[in-house]
Parts: structure tokens; sequence; C-alpha cells
């Protein structure tokens, strides 16, 4: 699994650092997602397809 | 619950609820979405603005850049009549980027999840306070007053740096703000207000910053990024919402799970964190409590759900009846705080999504999370059939919830 993200759409939902905080983050100075970890395992695949899904401005792409 | 829709005439939205099913969309918006994902409804100045009804097709469209939230456009469906004297749009909700953006990301750094995760023990400090002294009260007591209220009020105004002794004012003003059924001059005034204070407040902040956000916003217009009326205009905002929202939730939740005892129980009986925090995410769906929908206005021709959508139409997109889809969350009228419902609507959907979220979250786990392990006889002190809802709220809710323990 390999996440692409896209900061010019985020929108600082937080909604993707709510379901796997140990991939995403957000940016201090204005809450931008931070991609922590582009490969992350695959037990926390299923929480990252979540986060993409419910990512308000389809700014995560998630390539399999 | 289900009601039948003739094809040949426009049903009047918004509808009214059925009156035993204070939890429930109205029961059109049900027969509507059984028909199909969109239909043309009529709504107060007459106009027929298309209805979104299903999930899949809400999400689309609000996620769609050919759909504007400009309310300064022509064919965007206002929830109300607006006064003359003021064509008040409040902030960047009713706008479209860049300019959206530009003003929402000056806002965004407070509310990302891990700074809101550090409000948490005061927030909980804040609930437990207002319990103790509920307890040490008469009883009943209007847990709006006592509890729902003031617990998101006090936050924002920590928050804003807006000082919680007005929040007599701010309340009054905002309820007045969001009451479909008010009349526009009045709610003309009550807005002017509420900018008039903010701007009070941001021209103190330019002279003695603090730490809180409207002192973050005074700093931007000594940079020259924002305009003073720019900075007042998403005080507003963030005040209006901040507290209005999250109080609605609490109460109405409150009241919800009193009414299903089973899931009340599960709630009672639980201090683990997960379980909780999904408790939150089916009352959020569940209640929906924007129950106005999202509004929006088409910038070009879309196809969607086998229907065109016209340049210049006006869009509804009905959030409550959205998350009570079946194609999306199977049983979809019960209320199952086990279920994951982590991906409703209730916040909406597309760029703007509500900001404070994560703000909203924290204080609702917090608040169910203690409210009814702290006081487990907590129960109904009058009839269901006496609460009064805010059916003619832009927000729904109750404006009162007599409690006993």
């Amino acid at each position: 699994m390999k996440i692409v993200i896209d900061q010019d759409r985020c929108i600082a939902s937080g909604q993707c650092v709510s379901a796997v905080g140990e991939v995403f983050d957000q940016r201090d100075e204005d809450g931008v997602v931070v991609l922590l970890d582009p490969t992350p395992p695959a037990d926390l695949a299923a929480a990252v397809r979540q986060a993409a899904a419910v990512c308000p401005a389809r700014a995560i792409r998630v390539e399999e | 619950m289900t009601e039948t829709v003739n094809p040949a005439e426009v049903p009047q939205f918004p509808g009214a609820r059925a009156a035993r099913c204070p939890f429930d969309p109205p029961p059109v918006l049900h027969a509507l979405q059984e028909q199909g994902p969109l239909a043309k409804v009529k709504v107060w100045d007459g106009s027929t603005p298309w209805l979104v009804t299903r999930y899949e097709e809400q999400r689309a469209l609000l996620a769609d850049p050919r759909v504007s939230a400009d309310v300064t456009r022509p064919g965007y469906p206002r929830s109300a009549p607006v006064a003359s004297r003021n064509g008040s749009a409040i902030s960047f909700i009713l706008m479209d980027d860049p300019e959206h953006a530009r003003l929402r990301r000056m806002v965004q750094a407070p509310f990302t999840v891990r700074r809101i995760e550090t409000l948490r023990p005061a927030v909980q400090k804040i609930v437990d306070g207002l319990i103790d002294d509920m307890l040490a009260g008469p009883s009943p007591v209007d847990l709006v007053e006592a509890f729902a209220l003031p617990v998101p009020s006090l936050v924002i105004c920590e928050l804003l740096g807006v000082p919680y002794a007005d929040h007599e004012f701010f309340q009054d003003n905002s309820k007045i703000l969001i009451r479909r059924e008010a009349d526009p001059e009045e709610r003309a005034a009550a807005f002017a207000q509420l900018v008039g204070y903010l701007d009070d407040l941001v021209g103190q902040k330019l002279d003695h910053p603090g730490e809180d956000l409207l002192s973050r916003l005074a700093e931007r217009i000594k940079a020259g990024e924002l305009t003073r009326p720019e900075a007042a205009r998403m005080g507003v905002l963030l005040l209006v919402a901040g507290h209005e929202t999250t109080a609605n939730m609490i109460a109405l939740g409150t009241l919800a799970l009193l009414e299903h005892p089973d899931q009340l129980d599960l709630l009672r009986r639980t201090d683990d964190p997960k379980l909780i925090a999904g408790a939150a995410e089916e009352l959020l769906r569940y209640l929906n409590i924007t129950h106005s929908g999202r509004r929006r206005v088409a910038l070009e021709d879309i196809e969607i759900g086998g229907q065109v959508i016209r340049a210049g139409d006006g869009l509804i997109l009905a959030n409550d009846i959205g998350n009570r889809d079946p194609a999306a969350f199977p049983d979809p009228d019960r209320l199952d705080l086990r279920r994951d419902a982590r991906r409703h609507v209730a916040f909406g959907f597309g760029v703007h999504q509500c900001l404070g979220q994560p703000l909203a979250r924290m204080e609702l786990q917090v608040a169910y999370g203690t409210l009814y392990r702290r006081v487990p006889t907590l129960r109904l002190a009058t009839e269901l059939e006496r609460i009064p809802f805010k059916h003619d709220g832009q927000v729904y809710g109750v404006y009162e919830l007599p409690v006993a323990w």
C-alpha cells in the first residue's frame, strides 16, 4: 500500500488523524495534512482506507 | 413512518416531523428518498430547488467543484428571507475558494485533532464541575441551562478569548440568528449586534493580545492579511457554531438515550474511550441536528442520479435523511451505539465540512462519557410530549429538557 496526499486540497478536517494517527498528522500552523508514513504496515491498511473514504476534500489517494 | 408522495405534486420543504417520532426526519423525506436520489421541492419563497436525499449523491455533489456555496449567486436556495439592509454572509461557510480557503486556513490551527486533544482535561474539569453544581442544586433542573449550553459555551469562549460573562448576550442573539421563522429584520439586528460585539473584542485584542484565536486574527489584521470586518464575521461564525450545535447534540442526545434505555445503559456502564467515541458518532448520525440541509447552487449542468441539474439550479442536500439511507447504513432508523457510523455526513462533506468537528467530537465524548456514569439515575422529569423541540430552528434540538435523578 502506498499513500499519496494533496496538501493543496486538504481542509484540515482532521478525519484522517482521528482514523489513523500513526500515518497522518496535521501541520501546527494551519492543520493541513502531513504524511508520517507513506507505506504503512498491513495491519493499518483498513484504517488507512477508511481515512481516505472519509476525507471530505478527497485529498488522500491509496494505491494498493 | 412511510408516507407516499404524489409525483405530480412538488412537496413542500422543510416538511413536518411525525408527532410521535421526534428523532426521525420528516416522513416526506423518507418517501422522497425511496423514490430516487433527488427530487424538486418547493421552499418558502415559492422556488423549486433540488432536494438531494441519498447518501452517495450528497457526498458526490458536496465534493463537486461545479457546485457553489456562494450565497450571493442567483439561484442559491436561502433557508429564510433576508433583510434588505443586510446581505449578511456569515463568513467563509457561504463563500467559494479561493476566498473560502484563504479565510478558513487562518483559523484551522487551533482545531487540529492533536491540539484539541490537549484541551480534553480542561473540558473534563468543566463537565465535572457542572455536574457537581447540578447534583448540589434542586431536582428537577433544565439540563439545557445547567449543562448542555454551558459546556460548549465555556469552551469556545476560552478558545476564542470571549468573556464567558457575556454568555447571555451572545446566546440570546445566536438563538435569533438561527431561528428559521425569525423576522428578517430581527435576525439582521441580532447579526449586527454580534458583529459589533466581536469587532469590539478584536479591537481589544489589537491593543492587548493574548493567547486566544481572536488575538491571532488581530495579528493577521496588523500584518495586512485580513480586514477587521472579516475578522469580526469569522468570530461570529466560530462563536455561534461553537456553542449552539454542540449544546443541541448534548441535550437532544441525552433525550434520545433516555428514550432508548438499553443504549443509555451501555454508556452508564463503560469508560471505554472507543465505545464512547463510537456512541458520539452514532448520535451525530442518528440525530443529525443540522436539519435544514446544506445549501448550494450548480455552476454547470450536472448529470447525476438519472437527472440533469441545470446551471443555476439550487440544491438542498438533506444530510438528516442522507444519514438514514439504508444503502449506507443498514437498519438506519435504529439507534445503535455499537455500529460503525464514522462515515456519516452530519458535519457535511466537501471543502465546507465542519471546521470545529474535532472539538465537537471531544466535547461530546466527554459529556456523554461522564454525565450518565456520574448520574446513573438521570430521568426525564416530564412527558416526551411536553418537550419543546426546535422544529423552527436552523439547527434541531430541544429548548428545554427537565430532568431529575
